[in-house]
């Protein structure tokens, strides 16, 4: 970072989009200083807990298995969201996902099969060899390669913007801020899921009981210095990509490991031992992504997951082992609830399970009667010992609300027009094709497309 | 036993892989960890003995060091392997003792040959030890009659082979604990292209490390393979056929040696120069003096028996032999103790693993 230089385009953030908007730009031949606010260490935000992108294809086409035509993306998307989308953006992504996958592995990318306990997902999602970690590494190193100058440890304070028109970023880092220069800006920096305060706005009390699952470094200020500027935003404060976690997790970074998968198993409780949601609503990987709001609903954001002992080992056991006694009472103890209220849940649950033929991949035909909220599928009793629950928590991964964008990435003003020089892609533009609700790998498929588009427009703008 | 710090650190790291499960696709640890639900010893050292070290799933972690769940499986699994190595070596104390001395042994090893040498050259008498031997057959047991080296390395390869043995025996008992149904028969085949091709040997962060490594270690196992094999066919010809050393330079066993003892030149110094470029952090400090000592007494071993090829017919052969025979012994009196024996311990865990462990 050389002070007094002007740079063809500055990159903000350091994840997947911000370093395919920064590969691109320098490919087509500007110069291009990315600032990342996280340590090297940390760096990548919420890509280096990622693991595959969802990708259209017509035909099998490795590590793609089947076909997953551009139709199917779509009404998979349009499923998710009821309909929130923009369906000009959504198309563009999906249609974008098609030819990444080339891009991805002349710049390092490795890909593999999909993994244990996602095999559901091999037809549409390519998974990541060794993870999103290894796919920033990768990307870190040909950027380095090319002749990306990067910055560690260097977080955007405040953007300079007349009338749409960027002219610099002031940058904190090493405890002085700078002013850097450059003829384009791009804004991929992330959601506003690990800033307190901003969620508290949205949800109130609750948010403090919110635990963060990526990087701490999503703090949104960047977002915020583009709506103080006037930029026109999309999607509502609450929305949000959460799932629900193990309670004892961490409150930031805790990733995939603390995510709990056995809910359809078993049956979740509330604070006062009473269910409050079926369990049984869908197939887990369609499912997975409510319960972190449904959670977030409960008293003291707080609920808990009892199974017994016939679920271990058809679930993929998250880092730290259940909570496990050898009857109902005891397990209500450990937990802190009333045990004869949990007592009372589980044996009135047992009385409602009607016989059927337990499969825990498919839509089985296992479900109660009679009973307030039903349990639709995979329902057995609870009654053989030991007993095992796990306290959840609700996971936020990232926020939905941003910038609202074009197709050519660029960042609408709330007067309606285009912004000079700013572009944005990733969390900080997803709200534009996420209103709600979620898709496994959707979030690196948007970063991945807007990435490219913003790095191209950007140092096409810069050279003119 | 492990130390129990180390079984609850290995317990964490692999439950923390078994929920996360991103590295499936690198190497058989991951995919053997899923099968799994718990982590006892046994399972870990199982795991330790799959694991080439290749340091590819720390680059990729992102609970690496320093997030605070510090998932450092490479390192993790080296402290686990020693241990493990320490509780399968026969006798049982010898390995501790080498391993707590790895330094001193690498000096000794150095030296040691030419001690060797210097007893020798004393107990034939300097005329006999530094006369030129250009008469060809024979030569070499003026300096010690055949019996004796005979006798000698027969007792050096009897132990050698015992304490391998024993080794090994503990190693599969102990891995046969651990989860796996098939047949050892069934999974041989597999396991062993396995081994010799090094399939699982994967990357280590920088992108030309992996193939090098990779190159290195086939010159070292194929070089050690074809020198055993040149000994071999050697023993033959002078017991069976009558036939006795120096063979001429394009006999079987001279080639074999000699197309093994460069390779056994260029692996170990390969090797030790990958494992000099390595980052601190990511060398397993008590296990580098013995993975050091099998890497130049192999050197050693191959050096002095090409130049003993070469000039078997000097004043200079009498030394030579004294310095090879040296570090022929020491290499492998030390052999069930140092490094090679992860060759037959990971074999194991390969072979399990193929049993579906």
């Amino acid at each position: 970072m050389e002070p007094g230089r002007t740079y063809d385009v500055l990159v903000a953030g350091g994840g997947n989009a911000a370093l395919c908007a920064a590969l691109t730009a320098r490919a087509a031949g500007a110069s291009v200083l990315l600032l990342e606010s996280a340590p090297r260490h940390f760096r990548g935000g919420n890509s280096r807990h990622t693991r595959n992108l969802r990708c259209m294809h017509d035909g099998p086409s490795d590590p793609l298995t089947g076909a997953y035509p551009a139709e199917d993306y779509w009404a998979d998307l349009l499923d998710v969201t009821g309909g929130r989308t923009n369906e000009a953006l959504a198309r563009m992504v999906i249609a974008g996902t098609a030819g990444c996958r080339g891009w991805m592995a002349a710049h390092g990318v490795r890909f593999q099969p999909s993994i244990g306990g996602a095999l559901h997902l091999s037809h549409t999602n390519a998974f990541f060899l060794g993870g999103g970690k290894a796919l920033i590494n990768a990307y870190y190193r040909a950027a380095a390669r090319l002749g990306v100058e990067i910055e560690y440890g260097a977080e955007v304070r405040d953007l300079q913007i007349q009338d749409t028109r960027f002219g610099g970023a002031v940058v904190a880092r090493n405890g002085h801020e700078e002013l850097v220069r450059a003829s384009t800006f791009v804004a991929a920096s992330g959601g506003f899921q690990a800033n307190r305060d901003w969620l508290r706005d949205a949800w109130g009390a609750a948010a403090d009981n919110f635990h963060v699952r990526g990087t701490p470094y999503d703090t949104g200020r960047v977002l915020r210095a583009l709506m103080d500027n006037g930029a026109a935003t999309t999607g509502d404060p609450t929305q949000c990509h959460a799932v629900a976690i193990d309670g004892r997790a961490p409150r930031f970074d805790g990733g995939i490991v603390t995510r709990v998968d056995c809910i359809p198993l078993g049956i979740v409780v509330n604070t006062h031992a009473e269910r409050f949601h079926d369990e049984g609503e869908d197939l887990w990987p369609k499912r997975y992504a409510v319960w972190g709001r449904l959670v977030a609903r409960q008293p003291d954001q707080q609920a808990f997951v009892i199974f017994d002992a016939r679920a271990p080992g058809l679930f993929i056991p998250p880092m730290l082992p259940p909570v496990e006694a050898p009857s109902i009472r005891r397990l209500a103890a450990a937990l802190g609830l009333e045990p004869a209220a949990l007592e009372r849940t589980v044996l009135a649950y047992n009385a409602a399970v009607r016989p059927g033929t337990f499969d825990h991949e498919a839509l089985d035909d296992c479900s109660t009667a009679g009973l307030t909220p039903p349990k639709s599928h995979w329902a057995r009793r609870i009654d053989r010992a030991p007993f095992y629950a796990y306290p959840l928590r609700p996971g936020i991964t990232f926020t939905y609300l941003g910038v609202t964008v074009d197709e050519r990435a660029r960042v609408i003003w709330q007067d309606g027009r285009p912004a000079a020089n700013v572009f944005a892609a990733g969390e900080i533009m997803a709200g534009n094709i996420l209103g709600q609700g979620y898709l496994a790998g959707l979030g690196m498929a948007i970063g991945t497309v807007f990435g490219r588009k913003a790095g191209e427009e950007a140092a096409r703008r810069a050279a003119t | 036993m492990l130390p129990a710090h180390l079984a609850q650190e290995g317990r964490h790291m692999a439950r923390i892989c078994n929920a996360c499960r991103y590295c499936e696709g690198l190497c058989p640890v991951f995919p053997a960890i899923e099968r799994r639900l718990d982590f006892a010893e046994t399972d870990l050292r199982y795991l330790a003995n799959l694991c080439h070290d290749c340091g590819e799933c720390l680059d990729a972690c992102q609970y690496a060091p320093p997030h605070p769940f510090g998932v450092d499986m490479p390192r993790m699994l080296a402290a686990v392997r020693r241990a493990s190595y320490r509780r399968y070596a026969w006798p049982t104390r010898a390995d501790a003792l080498f391993s707590r001395h790895g330094l001193a042994l690498l000096l000794g090893a150095a030296v040691a040959p030419l001690l060797f040498a210097i007893v020798l050259g004393l107990m034939v008498g300097t005329d006999v030890f530094f006369a030129p031997h250009d008469d060809g057959a024979g030569g070499f047991y003026r300096i010690m009659p055949h019996a004796v080296m005979a006798g000698l390395f027969g007792a050096v390869g009897a132990w050698c082979a015992g304490a391998l043995a024993v080794g090994l025996r503990r190693c599969w008992r102990d891995l046969a604990a651990t989860r796996g149904d098939g047949t050892a028969r069934d999974a041989a085949r597999g396991a062993m292209r396995e081994a010799l091709t090094l399939r699982h040997m994967g990357a280590g962060g920088e992108p030309d490390a992996p193939v090098w490594r990779r190159r290195w270690h086939h010159c070292t196992f194929y070089g050690f393979v074809l020198c055993f094999a040149a000994t071999s066919v050697a023993a033959f010809y002078h017991n069976v056929l009558g036939w006795t050393a120096p063979y001429p330079l394009l006999s079987v066993p001279a080639l074999l040696g000699s197309v093994g003892g460069i390779g056994l030149l260029a692996g170990p110094s390969g090797l030790l120069w990958l494992k000099l470029r390595r980052s601190a952090e990511r060398h397993d400090q008590e296990q580098l003096g013995m993975d050091v000592v099998l890497l130049v007494l192999l050197f050693e071993t191959s050096l002095s028996g090409l130049l003993l090829r070469a000039w078997g017919a000097t004043a200079a052969m009498g030394p030579l032999l004294g310095i090879h025979l040296g570090a022929v012994a020491g290499l492998f009196l030390l052999l069930p103790y140092g490094k090679f024996v992860h060759g037959l311990y990971r074999f194991c865990a390969l072979l399990r693993y193929r049993m579906g462990g």
